[in-house]
C-alpha cells in the first residue's frame, strides 16, 4: 500500500512555513517530536471552544462531555495497542513519567538491595536515570545488554545475563539514535522464562510500527503522544491489570481516591488510581484524534513508507565521502539516520543545514552512554515520518555537500 | 550563515594557533558544556607580576566553541589576571565578530567560563562568570 504523501502533507500546515532565508522547512526531526495534523489541532481547539470543563466529578453538560471525550480517547488508545482493557491505560505526562511511575511504584514495592535490573546500552536517559536513582536509594544492581558494532543487541550476552535471575528487564523497542528495532517479543519471552517482569520503552515504536501489547506479552509499555502526531504533555503507561492492581499509588491527590478521611485514604480503582489531580484533558482529546488519524492512514502503510525513505536516505548518505552512518541496515531499523561528517562537528552540520531550512538534530540525543560506546561525543540525526519525502532527503544530501565545501 | 561561519572562525577551527597543553603550568582548568558534550581545557603560565605569558586550550567541540577558545587564548597573552577576570560575554562576541542565538552562545562562551573559573580557582565553570 502506498501512502498519498502529498495529501498527507496538506494535513500538516507547519510543513508549508518558511524558515531561514525564506526556505520552506524541511522537517527531519520527527524522532524528537512529530508535527501535528490539522485533525489533532482542530480537535483540541474544538474541545476548548465547546466542551471545556473539569472531568469525572461534574454533573453538568460540559463536565459530562469533557469526561466522555477524555475517557473516549483512552478507549481509542487501548484499541490502538490492543490492550485487553482501557483500565490498563494510565495517562502520564510522557514516556519518561511512565517509566518513573514503574520505578517509583512497582519497583519500590518489589525490588530490594541486590536485586538485578537488566537494561541495554542503547537506552535513552529516561530509561537509565530512574534506575540509577533507585540503585542509589535501594542498592539494586544494574547490568546492560551490550550493543554490537553494527548497532543491534547482543542476545547471546543477554542469555548469559538472564542466568543471574533478574527481577526486571527494561529496554527500548526502537533506538532513538541507531533506529534499531529490537526483537521485542523474543526479548520479553526470554525474560519471562527467567522469571523477570518486562518494561518496554515504546516512545519510538508506537508512532511507527503496529504494536500489539498482548501479542508481545509486555508487562509494562510506555509511550508519548507527541511523537505520534499528538500534543506534548501527555503519554501512556500500559500495564497488565494484575500488576497495576497490586501496585501502590504513585502521586497522591484528587481523582486517585475512593474515599478520604482526615487521617487516611482508600485508593481509587484502575486507571484512576494513578491519575492524581486535574489531568491534561485537551491533550487526551488530541491524543485520541492522533490515534484516529494514524489508524485511518494505516500503520502498515506508514511503516512501509518510512522504510522506503530510510533505505533511500541511507544509500544517498553513504555515497558522501566523510559521512559515517551509525546503526544497522535499513531492514533492521526505523526511520532514523544518525551520522557524523569527518572534520565537522555535528552542531556545525545542523547549523549550516538550518540555513537551508533543513531541521536535523545534533548532540547525544539523550543517549550519552551509547555515544561513548561508539567513541564519539555527538552525531547529527535526520529522522523521517509519514510526511517525509525523497526530495527532502535529496535536499539534506545537497546540504551536507555544502557543509563539506564550507569546511573543505 | 556566511556571517556565522566567517572565514576567521573556520580558519581558527581548522588551524588553531593556541591548541595544546602546558606542562608545567600555573593555572589549569577544564569543564564541559552538558548540553552538547563540548569539552575545553585551558592551561596558563603567569609571571611574577600576574601577567599571562602563555595560554593554550585543548578539547573538542563545534567550530564556534573551538574558534572562540583559540581567539580567547590569543587575546589574553600579555594581559594581567585582573584584566582576565573582567572579560565578559561581549568581549567574546567582539573577538568572533558575529551575533549568536542563545544555543550557540553557550558554545562560544564555554572557553571564557573555563578560563575565569580557573583564574578564580573555582570548582565549576558557572554562567555567573560571564557578566
Amino acid at each position: 500500500m502506498t501512502l498519498n504523501v502529498n495529501e498527507i502533507r496538506n494535513d500538516f500546515p507547519i510543513l508549508d512555513r518558511e524558515t531561514a532565508n525564506g526556505r520552506r522547512v524541511i522537517y527531519l526531526d520527527s524522532t524528537a517530536t512529530s508535527q501535528k495534523p490539522l485533525q489533532v489541532i482542530e480537535a483540541m481547539n474544538e474541545y476548548y471552544r465547546r466542551s471545556n470543563a473539569n472531568i469525572h466529578r461534574g454533573v453538568h453538560t460540559l463536565a459530562e462531555e469533557a469526561t466522555a471525550m477524555y475517557e473516549g480517547a483512552r478507549e481509542k488508545i487501548a484499541k490502538f495497542i490492543n490492550a485487553a482493557s482501557s483500565r490498563e491505560i494510565i495517562y502520564t505526562r510522557n514516556t519518561t513519567e511512565s517509566i518513573n511511575l514503574v520505578a517509583y511504584s512497582w519497583a519500590r514495592a518489589n525490588l530490594k538491595a541486590g536485586d538485578l535490573v537488566i537494561l541495554t546500552e542503547m537506552e535513552h536517559h529516561s530509561n537509565l536515570v530512574p534506575w540509577h536513582m533507585l540503585q542509589a536509594e535501594r542498592g539494586i544492581e544494574l547490568d546492560f545488554i551490550p550493543v554490537t558494532d553494527d548497532g543491534v543487541l547482543d542476545l547471546e550476552a543477554y542469555r548469559t545475563l538472564l542466568a543471574r535471575t533478574p527481577k526486571l528487564v527494561s529496554f527500548t523497542h526502537m533506538s532513538n539514535v541507531l533506529g534499531t528495532i529490537n526483537p521485542a517479543a523474543e526479548i520479553i519471552g526470554m525474560a519471562h522464562s527467567a522469571g523477570a517482569i518486562v518494561l518496554v520503552d515504546g516512545a519510538q515504536s508506537v508512532p511507527h510500527l503496529t504494536v500489539d501489547v498482548q501479542a508481545l506479552d509486555a508487562d509494562f509499555y510506555a509511550f508519548s503522544a507527541h511523537k505520534m502526531c499528538g500534543p506534548t504533555g501527555i503519554g501512556v503507561l500500559y500495564g497488565k491489570s494484575v500488576l497495576l492492581d497490586a501496585m501502590p499509588p504513585f502521586l497522591g491527590g484528587g481523582d486517585m481516591i475512593k474515599e478520604v478521611k482526615l487521617r487516611s485514604f482508600r485508593a481509587n480503582s484502575l486507571p484512576h488510581k494513578f491519575e492524581a489531580g486535574t489531568p491534561a484533558i485537551a491533550e487526551a482529546v488530541g491524543f485520541g484524534a492522533a490515534v484516529d488519524y494514524l489508524k485511518n492512514i494505516g500503520m502498515e502503510g506508514i511503516a512501509a513508507h518510512e522504510h522506503e525513505i530510510t533505505e533511500y536516505a541511507l544509500d544517498r548518505l553513504e555515497e558522501i565521502p566523510g559521512v559515517k552512518l551509525f546503526g544497522p541496515s535499513a531492514d533492521k531499523k526505523g526511520g532514523v539516520a544518525a551520522f557524523t561528517l569527518e572534520g565537522v562537528h555535528p552542531h556545525d552540520v545542523a547549523q549550516i543545514l538550518d540555513q537551508d531550512g533543513i531541521a536535523v538534530r545534533a548532540g547525544h540525543h539523550c543517549a550519552q552512554p551509547l555515544h561513548e560506546k561508539f567513541g564519539i561525543p555527538a552525531t547529527s540525526r535526520a529522522s523521517f515520518y509519514l510526511y517525509s519525502t525523497k526530495e527532502e532527503v535529496d535536499m539534506l544530501v545537497n546540504g551536507i555537500y555544502k557543509v563539506k565545501k564550507m569546511f573543505g | 550563515m556566511d556571517d556565522l561561519y566567517r572565514e576567521v572562525i573556520i580558519e581558527h577551527y581548522k588551524n588553531p594557533s593556541h591548541r595544546g597543553k602546558l606542562d608545567p603550568h600555573d593555572i589549569s582548568f577544564a569543564d564541559n558544556n552538558p548540553l552538547c558534550g563540548d569539552h575545553i581545557q585551558i592551561d596558563l603560565r603567569v609571571d611574577e607580576k600576574g601577567i599571562v605569558t602563555e595560554a593554550l586550550f585543548d578539547g573538542h567541540g563545534c567550530a564556534i566553541s573551538q574558534a572562540s577558545a583559540d581567539l580567547l587564548m590569543e587575546s589574553i597573552i600579555g594581559k594581567s589576571l585582573e584584566e582576565v577576570k573582567k572579560l565578559n560575554k561581549q568581549d567574546i562576541l567582539d573577538l568572533l565578530g558575529i551575533d549568536l542565538g542563545p544555543v550557540r552562545l553557550k558554545c562560544a562562551l564555554l572557553s571564557l567560563k573555563v578560563l575565569k573559573a580557573g583564574v578564580y580557582g573555582l570548582g565549576e565553570a558557572s554562567d555567573d562568570l560571564l557578566e
